[in-house]
This record gives structure tokens, C-alpha cells and sequence, in this order.
């Protein structure tokens, strides 16, 4: 097991009322497991993937990461479990503009402080694992959305990350396109047996996890593979 | 890549907002500079004229009174020329120059004048234990004067006379003030006698508006053989700096010369030290008015940048970036347009001053080498300052907040 939520809490206050974006959730997280998240807009998915890795913190509930509790660590230790285990993909793909396709791809060895010719060597692999050689030096404003998503998905995977969390990855995709990442997904997570949690309201994306929780007002109302 | 590369990445992709922000830090620079050469050069300019007022300290006998100094009595009491050398041999800071002078009303046909015996400055310098002394073998210095040689430039004869610093007198030449010159009808290469001696008119000094206007200036040695009064002096009058006169020259000077009443000439003290202090507090207003104006534009301009970039910050902490990563993005971003600004301020600011200074303030400006590392260090610290609240308001940003925009 990679990771497992116990009795996860999130309480936000707005005007006097208690509002519960995740109310008591347990779950468990098998190592190259593909997990994706469903349930109607505000039923706490995105709530739950911020979260796992101390983006928002707990109002009460514990998470284990690779055996060890991280939901009482300090920030800086977040930060590092982050920077060194995690890889995000977002539906607006959250590339810097003003860096060219191998200079957003290597921002997280950038930020582990790896030497700039191994970075711009594992960049150049990643690019070429993801179909983007001949794009190196383009500006995202310059590559289609399925190109921008895939720049995305080599920056999430660089690192080496032990957990992809995406949420809503193919959220501004036209079906074809959102078709080629989710089998990209696909082929990352058997290939090299990255866990992957993906937050989508698309039925054929949900389609692809190997381990499926639907939210409901803060609660896991199924789960199942 | 690294967070040095990125930074300038972010600037050079970001031309507009780079010249901006650039363009704030170089103004506030370049007004600085120029305002601070011209003003250096301004400042000689009115210490020069300070020095016009004369000496600032008197060296008396003791028992002698102002009185004394000024009428020149026939029994006034003198002290030794020996104390000349005292002063001029010690370690005591802030005497710029000095004139020992014997002085005594005397007869000319039918008139009273008063006869000066002065020191001039080749015969001091010709001494080699004053000369090691390193005061007056020199160029004359300005009192209170910023470091760079005022004196050099101007180098006017009238005005060195107006001062008093006569760099030759020759035994039998002497000097007329512009009163008694019209008094006897005196004009220069003409000759008179002073009890029994010639002397040759070798100028008839410009109206000063003092005592010095009814004056004959002879030299010290003839003068004291005239009067048979051998190696004395009725005063010495030294051009103190101002500064150091606050600082206790006087208590320094008294140490050395205990038997002699020394005051200070109150007025021109005064003029001098007032005259520096506004000087000093207008330039100081500027600086600060410039710190505050320049840190609140770079400020500004950071703090827009900021905003612009929340989703940027939000990417990097989400991605693992710590606080202090931003903050090291933010300061470094500030630190290149510091060095920069300082550099383009300090070029846009000399050459300001060079240009303007000529037509605005009748002065000539030199570059000052030295406002490039100033320029430098005032850019980069206002450059700082300014980020510093931004940049803490960057790193504090929650990243959640950036992906819930998503």
C-alpha cells in the first residue's frame, strides 16, 4: 500500500455554517494502482487530491504516505515529499508561458537541484517518451491543447515521481485528444508502475481506473475496482 | 536550468515590464547622481566663498583683546613666531591655513596708516621643517570643502589676494589696500616710504569691505625690523575647518599654545557651519525623498509582477518549490535591476550633470568614479527594499488557491 486516508475531515466555515468538503473518508491506495475519482461538481474530488499531499490541510482525519503519517508533518517536509514524489497535471495544464516546451519539463529537476546536463538529457528522453522531440523549443502558446497536456504529462513524470495526481486532465480536450492521454495515462502507470489518482466527471476516463471512488457530498458513496 | 536562469528568462521574455521597471530604478538614480555632482561641485563653490570671509580663528597674545587685533595699537602685545612652527609641527587636524601678521599704525608723511607684516607662502614653504608639515608647502586648501581640489580650477590672482594667501612678497615689495591706496593716492609700481624704507607697489589689492581696505602689506621680516620688534607677531590668524572647530580645535590649539588667547571670529564660524548643515540636509532630503519614491516604483512594480505570476508561484509550490525558492526568484529579479539601475543611473546621471550642470548652475561637472559603486549599492538597497513586502506576500501564497482557479 502507497497510501491510505483514514477518517479524513475538511471542514471549511462560510457565514456561521460548517460545511464538510470531505466528510470522514477512508480509502486505500495500492502501489500502480490507477485511481479515479467521480461525482458531481462540489462533492470534494479536487478537495480530496489537495488534500492528500498538504496542499490544503485537514481539519481532522490522518493520511499515510509510504508507510509514514504525513498529515501532522511541517510544511517543508510537504514540500519535499512534493517535489520529490508527486507529479500534478492539471486541466489547464499549468505550463509557464514564457518558457520554451524542455524548459517547463525541467522545472522539477530545477527545483531538486540536478546538474543542467542531466536535466536537459532526462528532458529530451521525456519529450521523445511523449512524442514532443521536434517541440522542444516551441512556446506552449504555439502547440496544440493535446501537445500543451502532454508537456504536462512529461514535467509530471521527469522526476520520477511515485504518485501522478491529475485532476481533470482531460477536462479541456476534444474527445479524440482526450482519448490519446488517457491511453498516455495508461501506458505510464503499466509502464512504469507510477500510481496514478485522477479526478474526472468524464464517464469514459473513469473507464480507466483499476480502483474507482465516486464522492457525494463529501462522502465516498462506492468504491471499487 | 536553474532559479538565476529562470529569473532571467522571466525578464528578457517580459521586455516591457523589464524596461518599466528598469526605467524607474534608473531615473531615481540618475536624478542622484546628477544632483549629487553638481551639487559636490556647488558645495566647493560655497566653501570657496567661505574661505573669502578669511581666517576664523585668531591666535592672540594673552592679555591682548580683539580690540587690540583691530587697532592696532603701538603698544599692543605681541607673542613668538616660534608658535607658528609650534602649530605647524604638531598632529592637530583641521587647521587648512594660517597667516602670522605683526601689525602697527605708522606714519606716511602726514597720514596714519596701519603697516601688516605678512608671511608669505614661498617663504614658509622654502622652511623644510614646515614644509614636512605638509600644510602650506601645498596648494591652499578650502576650508570644510569636500575632498576633490576646489582651488585648482579657479586659480584667480584677486581672489588668492582676497583671501590673504600671498604666495610671494619679496623683501622692499609691499601691497595696498584699495582705501589707502586712494587715501595717498597710491597705484601699483609706484613706491612709498614707510619710516625711512622704500618699498615698491607691487599691487593695490581689490575693496574686501574690512579693515584689510586700510591696510599696507609689507613682508613679516621687514616689517619686524622696521619695528624693531625681532621674531614676534601681534596675531596668527588661522583658517580653521568648521568642522573641526566644533570637534574642539580650540581646547587642541590652547594645549599646545598655553600663554595665548585663542577665539574663534563667531560670525564666520557660524556662516560656515550653517552654510555646510543646509548643504548637507538638502542633499540628505533628496536621498531620501529618492529611497522612498524609487523603493515604492520598484515596490510597485513587483508587486504587479506578483499578481501577475500567483498562478506561476502556485505551479512552483505546488511542483515542490519552497518559500524560499519564491523569495529567491522575487529578490533576485529585484538584485539584476538593482545592478542595473544603478549602472544606467549612474551613466544617465553623470551625464546629466555634465551636460546641464555648465547651463543650469554655471559650474563645470567631472564624473565622480567613485557614485558607481554608490549608485550601485543605493539602486540595489532601494531595489531590495521595495521587493521585500511583495515578495513575502508571493512566498505566502497558498498554491491550492492557484489550483482551485483552474
Amino acid at each position: 500500500m502507497i497510501l491510505q486516508g483514514e477518517n479524513i475531515l475538511k471542514q471549511y466555515h462560510h457565514k456561521g455554517e460548517t460545511i464538510n468538503a470531505l466528510d470522514h473518508v477512508s480509502f486505500k491506495v495500492n502501489k500502480g494502482d490507477f485511481v479515479t475519482v467521480t461525482g458531481p461538481s462540489g462533492s470534494g474530488k479536487s478537495t480530496l487530491l489537495l488534500a492528500l499531499f498538504g496542499l490544503i490541510r485537514l481539519t481532522s482525519g490522518n493520511i499515510i504516505f509510504d508507510g509514514k503519517r504525513i498529515d501532522n508533518i511541517g510544511d517543508r517536509q510537504l514540500t519535499d515529499i512534493r517535489k520529490k514524489s508527486i507529479g500534478y497535471i492539471l486541466q489547464s495544464f499549468a505550463l509557464i508561458p514564457y518558457l520554451t516546451t524542455i524548459q517547463n519539463v525541467m522545472i522539477p529537476l530545477a527545483l531538486e537541484k540536478i546538474p543542467g546536463k542531466e536535466q536537459a538529457k532526462r528532458a529530451r528522453e521525456i519529450l521523445d517518451y511523449v512524442g514532443l522531440s521536434d517541440r522542444m523549443e516551441h512556446l506552449p502558446r504555439e502547440l496544440s491543447a493535446g501537445q500543451q497536456q502532454r508537456i504536462a504529462i512529461a514535467r509530471s513524470i521527469i522526476h520520477r515521481p511515485q504518485i501522478i495526481m491529475a485532476d481533470e486532465p482531460t477536462g479541456n480536450l476534444d474527445p479524440t485528444l482526450s482519448l490519446e492521454i488517457l491511453e498516455f495515462l495508461k501506458k505510464i502507470n503499466r509502464e512504469n508502475k507510477i500510481t496514478i489518482i485522477m479526478v474526472t466527471h468524464s464517464p469514459v476516463a473513469a473507464g480507466y481506473g483499476t480502483m474507482k471512488l465516486h464522492l457525494n457530498e463529501g462522502k465516498i458513496v462506492t468504491s471499487g475496482n | 536550468m536553474t532559479i538565476l536562469k529562470l529569473v532571467f528568462i522571466e525578464l528578457w521574455k517580459r521586455k516591457s515590464q523589464l524596461i518599466t521597471g528598469l526605467l524607474a530604478i534608473t531615473l531615481g538614480i540618475a536624478v542622484i547622481v546628477a544632483i549629487q555632482s553638481v551639487s559636490v561641485v556647488s558645495e566647493q563653490n560655497v566653501a570657496r566663498n567661505l574661505d573669502n570671509l578669511g581666517a576664523n580663528i585668531l591666535v592672540l597674545p594673552q592679555g591682548a583683546s580683539i580690540d587690540d587685533y583691530y587697532t592696532s595699537d603701538i603698544d599692543a602685545p605681541t607673542l613668538p613666531m616660534d608658535y607658528v612652527e609650534r602649530i605647524l609641527t604638531s598632529t592637530i587636524a583641521g587647521v587648512d591655513n594660517m597667516s602670522p601678521k605683526l601689525t602697527r599704525r605708522v606714519k606716511v608723511g602726514d597720514q596714519s596708516v596701519v603697516l601688516t607684516g605678512i608671511l608669505p607662502k614661498s617663504e614658509i614653504a622654502s622652511k623644510p621643517l614646515w614644509q614636512s608639515s605638509g600644510l602650506l608647502g601645498a596648494e591652499l586648501k578650502t576650508a570644510c570643502a569636500p575632498s576633490q581640489s576646489a582651488n585648482k580650477s579657479h586659480g584667480l590672482e584677486d581672489e588668492k589676494l582676497k583671501r590673504k594667501a600671498i604666495d610671494t612678497l619679496n623683501s622692499k615689495d609691499c601691497l595696498a589696500g584699495s582705501q589707502v591706496a586712494k587715501r595717498l593716492k597710491l597705484s601699483a609700481n609706484g613706491r612709498i616710504n614707510i619710516m625711512g624704507k622704500e618699498f615698491n607697489i607691487v599691487k593695490i589689492l581689490p575693496e574686501t569691505g574690512t579693515v584689510d581696505d586700510d591696510r599696507i602689506f609689507a613682508n613679516l621680516r621687514d616689517v619686524q625690523q622696521l619695528l624693531g620688534i625681532e621674531n614676534q607677531v601681534s596675531a596668527i590668524e588661522i583658517m580653521g575647518c568648521c568642522n573641526a572647530i566644533s570637534e574642539g580645535l580650540l581646547g587642541k590649539l590652547r594645549n599646545i599654545l598655553p600663554d595665548t588667547r585663542i577665539t574663534t571670529i563667531g560670525q564666520i564660524v557660524s556662516t560656515q557651519i550653517e552654510t555646510n548643515q543646509l548643504m548637507k540636509k538638502i542633499t540628505l532630503i533628496m536621498l531620501i525623498i529618492i529611497f522612498f519614491v524609487g523603493g515604492i516604483s520598484i515596490g510597485n512594480y513587483i508587486w504587479a509582477n506578483v499578481n501577475e505570476r500567483k498562478r506561476e508561484i502556485g505551479i512552483l509550490r505546488m511542483m515542490g518549490a519552497e518559500r524560499s525558492t519564491i523569495y529567491k526568484m522575487f529578490l533576485l529579479k529585484a538584485l539584476i535591476l538593482g545592478v542595473a539601475g544603478g549602472i544606467l543611473g549612474y551613466l544617465l546621471g553623470t551625464l546629466a550633470g555634465v551636460i546641464l550642470g555648465p547651463y543650469l548652475a554655471g559650474i563645470v561637472v567631472k564624473p565622480v568614479y567613485i557614485y558607481l559603486l554608490w549608485s550601485v549599492l543605493l539602486s540595489v538597497t532601494i531595489s531590495l527594499a521595495g521587493s521585500l513586502f511583495p515578495t513575502y506576500l508571493a512566498a505566502k501564497f497558498d498554491p491550492h488557491t492557484n489550483l482551485q482557479e483552474d
